[in-house]
């Protein structure tokens, strides 16, 4: 019989691992666990092979990013955030520039809009396909990483030769973007178009069609649309569930409204609906990258400003879609240099959060689904 | 009726299992697919993007002279305290005392490559080499010193 009770008062911060005398085991995994990407430590109590109660335990990669941007100026504080999210480090730079934005009430010019939304939508793929890579190792299949980490390789490519980094590229600044683009830009851009949907059907040829697969992914981990709303779920996780959360849509910022896009959504709510969901939400980022490539306008690439930037007194909030959900930039201002407090709103916490409602009762070999659907990177959780 | 739905559910099991063995197969009788590089034994043909930020130097002409003014500008930008301007004072030739960079110290142990300092520098002093291999043996030796000894600023820059 499971007593709760006795998890419950327990008050030592980590439940010791070892049999509690009800049949419930608990056993630890991770902080160190190839399953967890990352420093992910999970108290899990087990009953036989089912999952009675999911513990997450953060703060192993805590880097306290908030309290170092107070001393940083707000020029400085963006290349920090590259490294809460690093997959896609352009989302997170692009919601501090525009929060800054907003304080300063800068206008950017039409070209740096431009050449923000190609760079956030080539991230959102790239952190798509680095996912579906690893998501489909997780389940056993290592071949689908090689195939994923190719088309990724071409973007990373395109990344080095216009931001001059893979990963942590720093490349929005407020009021624009660093450096201009590379003139080969248009043209890397079109070859790994016709690269992506030359190779596009691999992708469900290898994974998406496969039998073992399916009966992996479907009806496991089934998140109701109420629960995703009142768990505080967004991007891909709260839309496998049907809710309606894209903030491109929702919220518009920069050009997104002149755009044509579809926000994907599916109603299953289980982890195979999740994974539809973000190889549908690549093709809708090719879309948006098809509308742009060759109406780049002309101009300049970053607005004038002052040499030491100084926000007005006052609270500024900026939220965008990154690849994982809804990121929120909380600024608040004393009119100095730099921010007296930051707080960022990260994507991946909320959705750990729903792990333990949609793990129990479940087998622990489904728990590796779960976990990779989710798509959590903990440094943007622990930050 | 069971029997039917479940063998034409063994069918299709099968079959996708197949369709992606085909897939797997095909790379592997097709050679001219494969982009992987073979890293360390193609450093000579390896090229790195011109952008690609690896450590910052600072380019000095054929009369060892730099463009650097000393105006602190890249020290300020710096958000980890990376760099560090060391001052001496020099005789200008009417007998004028002028300050001067003594060394531009620079730590590449705690650099992030965010450009900040090459976007700062009004003079174009400094810029991004595209070296990566910055790997040694004792951490002292990523302290570097960015001007080249008895190196002089270049005339005309102010």
């Amino acid at each position: 019989m499971y007593r709760e009770t006795s998890i419950l008062n327990d008050s030592s911060p980590v439940s010791p691992a070892g049999d509690d005398g009800a049949g419930n085991i608990t056993i630890n995994v991770g902080p160190q666990h190839p399953a967890t990407h990352g420093v992910l430590h999970l108290v899990i109590t087990l009953n036989g092979e089912t999952i009675k109660k999911v513990e997450p335990h953060l703060g192993y990669i805590h880097r306290s990013i908030e309290k170092m941007c107070e001393s940083l100026t707000y020029r400085q504080f963006i290349y920090v955030t590259s490294r809460m999210d690093y997959l896609s480090s352009h989302i997170n730079n692009h919601a501090c520039a525009l929060c800054v934005e907003k304080g300063l009430q800068v206008e950017v010019p039409p070209r740096a809009q431009v050449i923000r939304v190609l760079m956030d939508e080539l991230t959102r793929i790239a952190s798509h396909e680095l996912w579906w890579g690893a998501m489909a190792m997780d389940l056993g299949a290592f071949t689908p990483f090689f195939h994923a980490f190719r088309e990724r390789e071409s973007i990373n490519d395109i990344m080095e030769e216009t931001c001059g980094a893979r990963l942590t590229m720093n490349y929005m600044v407020p009021g624009g973007v660093m450096q201009d683009l590379h003139p080969d830009f248009q043209k890397r851009v079109k070859e790994f178009l016709h690269l992506y949907k030359r190779k596009i059907h691999e992708y469900d040829e290898l994974i998406t069609g496969n039998i073992i697969f399916q009966n992996r992914m479907k009806g496991i981990g089934y998140l109701s649309p109420e629960d995703a709303i009142s768990y505080g779920c967004s991007g891909p996780v709260a839309r496998g569930s049907g809710v309606s959360s894209d903030i491109r849509k929702i919220y518009p910022y920069e050009i997104y409204n002149k755009l044509e896009f579809d926000e994907v959504l599916e109603t299953a709510g289980d982890s195979f609906a999740r994974y539809m969901i973000r190889l549908r939400e690549m093709q809708q980022s090719i879309r948006i990258i098809e509308q742009l490539i060759d109406n780049i306008p002309d101009g300049d690439f970053q607005a004038k400003t002052k040499a030491v930037l100084k926000l007005p007194k006052g609270e500024f909030y900026q939220r965008v879609e990154t690849a994982r959900g809804e990121l929120g930039v909380y600024i608040v201002s004393e009119g100095g240099t730099t921010p007296y407090r930051i707080k960022f709103r990260s994507p991946g916490f909320s959705n750990l959060s729903v792990l333990d409602h949609i793990a129990r009762g479940s087998k622990l070999g489904d728990l590796v689904a779960m976990m990779g659907t989710l798509d959590l990177v903990i440094p943007d959780i622990d930050r | 009726m069971f029997i039917i739905k479940y063998i034409k559910e063994v069918y299709r099991g099968v079959k996708s299992l197949l369709v992606g063995m085909k897939r797997t197969l095909y790379y592997f009788t097709h050679h001219k697919e494969i982009i992987t590089q073979q890293y360390p034994d193609n450093r000579d043909t390896l090229v790195m993007a011109e952008r690609f930020k690896g450590e910052v130097v600072m380019p000095h002409n054929e009369k060892n002279e730099h463009r650097c003014t000393g105006c602190q500008a890249c020290e300020l930008a710096c958000p980890n305290g990376t760099i560090k301007v060391v001052f001496k004072n020099e005789l200008t030739p009417e007998g004028k005392k002028k300050k001067a960079i003594d060394k531009l110290v620079y730590h590449l142990e705690l650099c992030t490559m965010c450009n900040l300092c090459v976007e700062a520098c009004p003079s174009d002093a400094i810029k991004m080499a595209q070296t990566f291999e910055h790997s040694v043996f004792d951490r002292s030796e990523l302290t570097k010193i960015l001007n080249n000894p008895g190196s002089k600023i270049m005339d005309g820059v102010e």
